[in-house]
């Protein structure tokens, strides 16, 4: 396939799930302030520290509010983050590589956006809120099914498949990361509110039933840790995208440079002793496979993507 | 309420769907009385659910504006156009003359110019043209096909007779959209199709694949084709998404090819080069390469030339056969059928004054108020005088204009342009159309059954230019009850 489709689709799969995840996060997190009132004055930041989008908040509002961060992760059309923006950028690559994808991926890319377009406004109070983000995650689900049950499992699906899940991979240790910032320190004297936390932190990556049907346990801060990053049977467990991400460049040739960068994400998140990390260690452990992957970002662009002249494509941030 | 054709006045111009008032033409019967049948209300709802269609099917078109470019829905009327079989027949045929003829000059005009040596083309028209390549001379592409694409606007007048309006040659389009228009009739009105008998489209990407794979230089294997456009940001971009995905080719842009030291053209892949025989570029000419034509352009293909001289590759159209898409050499189109072919002209053209010749352009001047002014070398409707709707100081800026540079502009009467129903707020009234069928030549010939049909939306209005408020209509190709 030609070298700047690739490049297209691979995004696509990324935007697809970005928006996903963020509808999920917004859920989830929505959620979880209900359940804490009286945290609700602050707690609204924590959304924007998970995206890390704390200096382009900054720059077009004022307080971290509810209104200001919903409407920044949902419907500013100006955050390259947001739903909105997402949406808008997934159907630009499905647009600009529709003759390898589904027809049907176009009609569904698109209508999701115009459907973003029109009702993201509303999502930012509470009472739509739920129903908007709720049909985001579906339709998104309904691409990403749909192309699992209309592609050849050809080098095309494949990039779709490898953007999809290092997208699932940033938004799951970014969850883990600010999960710990606020509870670890609280590990050893738990707050009355401590657990309904954690099942949050899972329920914002759609986990908790899962979790709960695979481990046995009781629902304590290392075992959700470990379980979101080490899990090798849930999806959106690290573990299990980075395995997904692998079995995709396997199939493609001149694969060396990204499976080694990939390999030394897993490693990483294998030799993890999360039980015995510190606060400070997890942090450290994440920022790491942060940087794994933006590294096997980059190894996928080089060795796939890469053209002697440059292109005119839209400004895409990773 | 229903749709009352009793009331329906066709007001001297030739209507495709109705005789006069209540007297709907033979072929058209069943469809004037199925839509009677329905009643306003009905016929809204389905305007309705066409256009919603159109908006998640994302058919679109970009207009140029001053804040940025804007993807526009398709405007699309639901009630179709109708010409009747023996009709079209003849029109088809005069569509292939004409074509057939136009592929003769072109490359007449780049060898010996025969057709100027026996005086009947002056040569002066081409040493002056904008479209004439001199990169082009000597070179015969496979089958003599230079237009292989050619998109010819007709039109009707009150008789409605067929007469040929411009012929595009250089990258006409449009094609997808009367490809969209049938599917959305069957989805509006799939009962219908039931009771009649229409000529089905559907066959065109098949036919452009294989006029395409008949230009390739490595004929026998499977040809690797592709299209080749400008980008995104292209108001067509929507079709040539369209056709490469309909031909199951690649849709490429310039920054993905490159031409090697064996002047083959490659396509860059995740894989590395792979070697391209056919490229259906929907560039302009000047763009194509920055070797030999415009060096400012990123659109196109350095090198693309060197290799298509050398037939390493198929250029589809190939470069320079814009220069028959003129709208002078268009006014010399009987004489050229006379002189390839020997046969009369099967299509008439419109009536056309060529202000190069001193005579002519008298008469045009003298007449501004009655003619349309056309420069040689515009589309889209750009930069046309209609002077029986001009202000006086616009017909003498108009003058001025040709006094300048006349072998730039032609002068035609404006033709009463036949009408078609279509939808207006609760009512069906006339509105002006005309046509745009698609022909292709390559090892064969291939006419499509009817074409793009583009309605004036606005009352009265002869300008069915989408950029300029036109809208479209499906193109019936339709027996007769029997």
């Amino acid at each position: 396939m030609l070298a700047r489709v690739a490049e297209r689709v691979y995004w696509m799969g990324r935007y697809i799930e970005r928006a996903e995840s963020t509808a999920r996060l917004v859920n989830a997190y929505t959620t979880q302030m209900m359940d804490l009132p009286k945290a609700a004055e602050h707690g609204w930041k924590g959304l924007v520290d998970i995206v890390g989008a704390n200096p382009a908040f900054d720059a077009s509002y004022t307080t971290y509010d509810e209104k200001s961060t919903t409407a920044f992760l949902i419907a500013d059309a100006d955050h390259p983050g947001s739903i909105l923006s997402s949406l808008a950028m997934a159907r630009e690559n499905v647009r600009t590589a529709r003759d390898v994808l589904p027809t049907e991926a176009w009609a569904c890319a698109n209508e999701l956006y115009l459907h973003a377009r029109t009702h993201a406004g509303e999502a930012i109070g509470r009472k739509h809120r739920f129903s908007f983000l709720n049909a985001v995650i579906f339709r998104c689900q309904q691409i990403t099914g749909l192309l699992a049950g209309t592609m050849s499992r050809d080098a095309a699906y494949e990039f779709v498949r490898i953007g999809r899940n290092l997208e699932r991979a940033d938004m799951t240790t970014r969850i883990i990361d600010s999960a710990a910032f606020i509870l670890l320190p609280r590990k050893a004297t738990p707050g009355e509110y401590d657990n309904i936390l954690w099942v949050n932190v899972l329920k914002s990556l759609s986990a908790y039933q899962m979790y709960r049907r695979h481990v046995r346990n009781r629902l304590v801060a290392d075992e959700v840790i470990r379980y979101l990053l080490k899990d090798r049977v849930f999806p959106r467990a690290v573990a299990h995208t980075l395995a997904e991400g692998r079995e995709g460049l396997a199939s493609l040739r001149h694969n060396g440079g990204p499976l080694l960068s990939l390999a030394r994400a897993q490693a990483r998140t294998d030799a993890a002793d999360v039980a015995a990390l510190s606060l400070d260690g997890l942090h450290r452990l994440i920022d790491e496979v942060q940087a794994d992957l933006g590294d096997l970002h980059r190894q996928i662009a080089a060795t796939w993507f890469a053209r002697e002249r440059p292109v005119q494509v839209q400004a895409q941030s990773a | 309420m229903t749709i009352d054709w009793e009331s329906y006045e066709t007001n001297g111009f030739y209507d495709d769907m109705m005789i006069g008032p209540g007297r709907p033409r033979e072929e058209a019967r069943t469809v004037a009385r199925y839509l009677a049948s329905l009643g306003t209300e009905e016929i809204r709802s389905r305007q309705q659910a066409a256009e919603t269609a159109i908006e998640e099917m994302g058919i679109t078109f970009t207009v140029y504006s001053d804040g940025g470019n804007i993807d526009r829905a398709w405007p699309f009327d639901i009630i179709p156009r109708i010409i009747a079989a023996a009709e079209w027949e003849r029109t088809e045929a005069g569509l292939r003359q004409r074509l057939r003829a136009l592929n003769l000059f072109i490359g007449d005009v780049y060898a010996e110019q025969r057709i100027v040596k026996d005086g009947v083309f002056p040569g002066e028209l081409l040493a002056n043209s904008k479209s004439f390549r001199p990169q082009c001379i000597g070179i015969p592409p496979p089958h003599g096909a230079w237009a292989h694409i050619c998109g010819s606007d007709l039109i009707r007048d009150h008789r409605g007779d067929f007469y040929v309006l411009e012929d595009n040659l250089r990258v006409p389009s449009g094609v997808s959209y009367m490809l969209e228009n049938r599917l959305l009739t069957k989805r509006v009105f799939g009962e219908l199709f039931a009771e009649s008998s229409v000529l089905p489209v559907a066959d065109y990407p098949n036919q452009l694949f294989d006029m395409l794979g008949s230009i390739s230089p490595r004929p026998g294997d499977f040809p690797e084709v592709v299209v080749l456009t400008p980008g995104i940001y292209n108001s067509a971009y929507f079709e040539h998404c369209f056709l490469a995905q309909q031909m199951g080719a690649e849709l490429v842009e310039g920054s993905d090819l490159v031409v090697g030291d064996d002047d083959c053209v490659y396509m860059r892949m995740i894989d590395g080069l792979q070697r391209i025989d056919v490229i259906y570029r929907r560039i302009d000419d000047l763009f194509l390469d920055p070797e030999a034509f415009n060096p400012e352009s990123s659109l196109g293909v350095p090198g693309l030339m060197r290799a298509w001289r050398k037939a390493t590759v198929g250029l589809a159209n190939a470069p320079g056969a814009g220069v028959a898409d003129d709208k002078v050499v268009y006014a010399f189109v009987p004489k050229i059928i006379r002189y390839y072919l020997g046969e009369d002209p099967i299509l008439p053209n419109v009536p056309t004054h060529v202000c190069l010749y001193e005579d002519e352009r008298r008469y045009v001047l003298e007449h501004l108020d009655q003619l349309v002014v056309k420069p040689a070398n515009e589309s889209g409707g750009y930069g046309m005088l209609i002077g029986p709707t001009a202000s006086a100081a616009e017909r003498a800026e108009f003058a001025c204009r040709i006094a300048a540079d006349p072998r730039n502009y032609i002068a035609q009467p404006l033709v009463k342009l036949s009408t078609v129903p279509t939808v207006v707020e609760d009512r069906v009234e006339p509105r002006h159309v005309d046509l745009r069928p698609f022909i292709l030549q390559g090892e064969r010939m291939y006419v499509t059954p009817g074409g793009l049909t583009r309605v004036a939306l606005r009352r009265g209005s002869t300008v069915v230019n989408s950029s300029q408020g036109g809208g479209s209509k499906d193109t019936w190709v339709m027996e007769g009850p029997r």
